[in-house]
């Protein structure tokens, strides 16, 4: 059977190009990989090689010829046992017929296929009332004590990160773990970020479950791409085939007087991304119950702790099987004339700013995101029905940060029941100052909570 | 700790590197021998076909081709066992291939129709085959190898006997990722074969352009791994020290590096016109280095197969690509639906 050698594309953009030269003439014996002509685009020269072996039946454009159509036939090779008179008019071809299919139809203007709109996020249940008593611990303890658990329950469970088994933790969030667990689970890396995230990439690929402690997420940038590229667009890039079950964790965010470099907050970088999941805790019993519901999660989870938080107490439910809803956001103190929503340790801030507001005689109903990707975007809701007055706070920079998004979602979602535009408090445009006067100007403090909510009540 | 292996300096004329396993020996058998004959006709012949059909517009984006390295990844795998990871860079059909992952799934992929591996939302770079145990198919130059390494560590950690092949290019080879890897590796004796595919070229810098020694299976060298450079387009060659280094990491002694010193016949990408090198630096490897007419050649000469059989493999081979492309042409492309699913995991 005679084969068509069509006019091919060189490039993802080339549409058409000129047949410099012929390298072979009618009659020649043409080998697979042999090259048969040359093309010439705006960008270069190109050698093109045979795929089909056969006989040169017939050079369908000459050389020289400009403007040529990707796809054009260009020359007739004959088969096996094929005389060139045979093939001078060969049968359609499938080659043919499928790039016939890629031109729209004349009568047909061709029209973009729409998207699929995006399935609805299924709310995640209520968080269960927990029965029995409480404790009063640390931060720090509820995340030891909800990586200890489940490690406990789980052999595929390990923690790695600098510092993290002889020396106890830089922050002693894993004290006594190395004692528990053994060098095999409870493993210190150098310090080299983007290598051992990648690795851990590659053993949550491997069946493991991971638990990647960075000293703080200001040296994950060096494993930006890793996190990105590797543990969140894997599950997609493969149909579904390919799970990386890892926790990424450690402290973000401003600390007290060490400056720009490790004083950022990545809540709004990481949530920006689909694949991952995103979860900031503020209390003891959010960090322990996101932290055990993270590790059980089959997906990449980004967990953002705050290392101002880490030694303040708070109550957590005894149940030993208290862990938190991944998703859903938490109502912290109910209120109803604004709404002002915190994640980290800004929800301690806006909860001291309600108070203040309570005696100006200003209710204010506060919200703990918890989980910035999903986003409980219903409850926030729910609750600006009702206040009808928002304020969002973040200690991370105000342009494209969780506020901005915040303030899109209302416009999209509860435009009707605002009575005044959103206010942003956020940190202030500028990378984080050493000098303790500058440092405190730069980070959003209750004060600025206070005012802000002031204004969207016109009081 | 083990010294790495001295070998001649960059040689012209690699067909004179050992070639321990010659048709006579008991090591390859001939129907080993018509195997790896099989084995990288089949991607010749499969990459030749993605060209052509890049060429129709039926393939887009990027495709990079495997075609003149066929021999480092036929080599390699003629070693491994069933469960043994392998993870690759995005040149990547090759790999697949050798994995035994169906032509007709990778050529869809490549066509981004919903028949292929990763149900056409991966595309040329982007393949897995948890089946398989192929890993990828990575897209970021170098991201591959702390993976791959961290896939070793979960063997380990899992107490099996199996390693991870880990392979990658010279223009990889430069990557700080690399170097962290490796430390890890060898610090934790892991179970990884570092398999640096050397065809001479970054995309278009040349490997003397780019890295500072060019002595590539050195590069180990300051975290004590061994490191042997091999003749990549001798099969054999590659398969017998393949099957040396994964012995090496599969008996717990840590991490090995191979550098095959191969070519690409092809640009970088589709796109590549490949002006920084000669025509004739190509022609010489064509005519005088080819891998598959290599084996071809020995299978002819030992008289282990006369050319009726090498016709008949072609003509096994020509159907399986053609059924491959037909396959790739005629699978739909994916349901709208899908742009929404496997985003994440819903536990």
């Amino acid at each position: 059977m005679s084969t068509q050698v069509l006019m091919p594309a060189l490039s993802p953009t080339m549409t058409e190009g000129k047949l410099a030269k012929w390298h072979v003439k009618v009659g020649d014996e043409v080998k697979s990989g042999q090259v048969i002509c040359e093309i010439e685009t705006d960008k270069a020269t190109m050698e093109v090689e045979a795929v089909d072996e056969g006989t040169v039946a017939k050079l369908l454009v000459e050389e020289g010829t400009e403007g040529v159509a990707v796809n054009t036939p260009i020359c007739i090779l004959a088969g096996e046992g094929e005389s060139a008179a045979d093939a001078e008019t060969p049968a359609p071809t499938t080659k043919a017929e499928a790039s016939k299919e890629e031109a729209p139809k004349s009568d047909e203007k061709p029209k973009a296929e729409a998207a699929p709109a995006a399935p609805a996020v299924v709310a995640p249940a209520p968080e269960p009332e927990w029965k029995g008593g409480t404790q009063h611990i640390t931060v720090r303890e509820a995340l030891r004590e909800a990586m200890s658990a489940e490690m406990r329950a789980d052999k595929t469970i390990f923690l790695m990160g600098e510092e993290v088994a002889q020396y106890q933790g830089a922050y002693k969030i894993s004290q006594g773990m190395l004692e528990e667990f053994g060098e095999k689970r409870v493993i210190d890396t150098p310090i080299t970020e983007h290598g051992f995230a990648g690795l851990g990439v590659g053993a949550a690929f491997g069946g493991l479950k991971p638990i990647v402690e960075f000293m703080t997420f200001n040296f994950a940038m060096q494993a930006i791409d890793q996190i990105i590229n590797s543990a969140a667009k894997t599950h997609y890039m493969s149909g579904g085939q390919m799970t990386c079950p890892i926790v990424f964790r450690g402290p973000n965010g401003a600390a007290s007087r060490v400056a720009a470099q490790h004083s950022q907050c990545y809540a709004s970088w990481y949530a920006h991304v689909p694949g991952l999941r995103v979860l900031a805790p503020w209390s003891a019993a959010d960090a322990k119950g996101l932290l055990r519901a993270a590790i059980r999660d089959p997906n990449p989870v980004i967990f953002l702790e705050n290392e101002i938080l880490y030694g303040q107490s708070f109550d957590v439910p005894e149940d030993p099987d208290f862990v938190l809803p991944i998703g859903k956001a938490k109502i912290e103190r109910a209120g109803k004339d604004v709404t002002i929503v915190a994640f980290s340790i800004m929800v301690g801030k806006a909860l001291q700013a309600a108070e203040e507001l309570a005696k100006l005689g200003i209710d204010a109903e506060v919200i703990n995101l918890r989980s910035l990707r999903p986003f409980d975007t219903e409850t926030i809701v729910q609750s600006v029905k009702k206040t009808n007055r928002l304020v969002s706070c973040e200690e991370g920079w105000p342009f494209a940060g969780i506020g901005s998004e915040l303030s899109a979602l209302m416009m999209e979602h509860a435009f009707d029941y605002l009575d005044a535009p959103v206010k942003r408090v956020a940190g202030l445009d500028v990378p984080l100052p050493y000098a303790a006067n500058l440092e405190k100007m730069a980070l959003p403090q209750s004060s600025h909570i206070v005012e802000a909510a002031r204004a969207v009540c016109n009081r | 700790m083990a010294k790495p292996a001295t070998k001649p300096k960059d040689d012209p004329s690699p067909a004179k590197a050992k070639s321990p396993a010659t048709p006579g020996d008991n090591s390859v058998s001939p129907d080993e021998l018509k195997a790896h004959y099989r084995d990288m006709l089949l991607i010749r012949r499969f990459e030749e076909r993605a060209g052509q059909l890049y060429g129709m517009g039926l393939i887009g984006g990027f495709c990079h081709l495997y075609i003149g390295q066929e021999a480092v990844v036929v080599g390699m795998q003629a070693n491994v066992r069933d469960k043994d990871a392998v993870i690759t860079s995005y040149r990547d059909h090759g790999h697949m291939l050798a994995c035994g992952m169906d032509p007709k799934g990778v050529m869809a992929e490549l066509t981004g129709r919903s028949g292929g591996y990763s149900k056409g939302k991966g595309g040329s770079m982007h393949m897995f085959s948890r089946e398989k145990s192929f890993y990828g198919g990575h897209g970021i130059v170098g991201a591959q190898v702390p993976i791959g390494t961290g896939l070793a560590f979960a063997h380990k950690y899992n107490g099996n006997k199996n390693v991870s092949l880990t392979y990658f290019g010279d223009g990889s080879a430069n990557q700080g990722q690399v170097y962290e890897a490796m430390n890890m590796a060898a610090l934790w004796k892991l179970p990884v074969v570092y398999i640096i595919e050397n065809n001479r070229y970054g995309m278009g810098t040349s490997v003397e352009r780019a890295s500072a020694t060019t002595e590539l299976y050195r590069h180990g060298e300051a975290f004590g791994i061994p490191g042997e450079r091999v003749d990549g387009m001798d099969v054999l060659a590659v398969r017998a020290a393949g099957e040396k280094a994964i012995e090496h990491a599969r008996s717990g002694q840590g991490p090995y590096i191979l550098e095959m010193q191969t070519y690409r016949y092809r640009g970088h990408s589709m796109s590549d016109p490949a002006k920084y090198r000669t025509k004739e630096e190509v022609d010489k490897f064509r005519n005088e280095r080819d891998p598959i007419e290599h084996i071809r050649k020995r299978l002819l000469d030992a008289k282990i197969i006369d050319e009726a059989g090498l016709k008949a493999i072609d003509t096994e081979i020509r159907k399986v690509v053609n059924d491959a492309a037909e396959f790739s042409q005629q699978s739909p492309e994916p349901d709208p639906s899908e742009l929404w699913t496997d985003i994440l995991v819903e536990a």
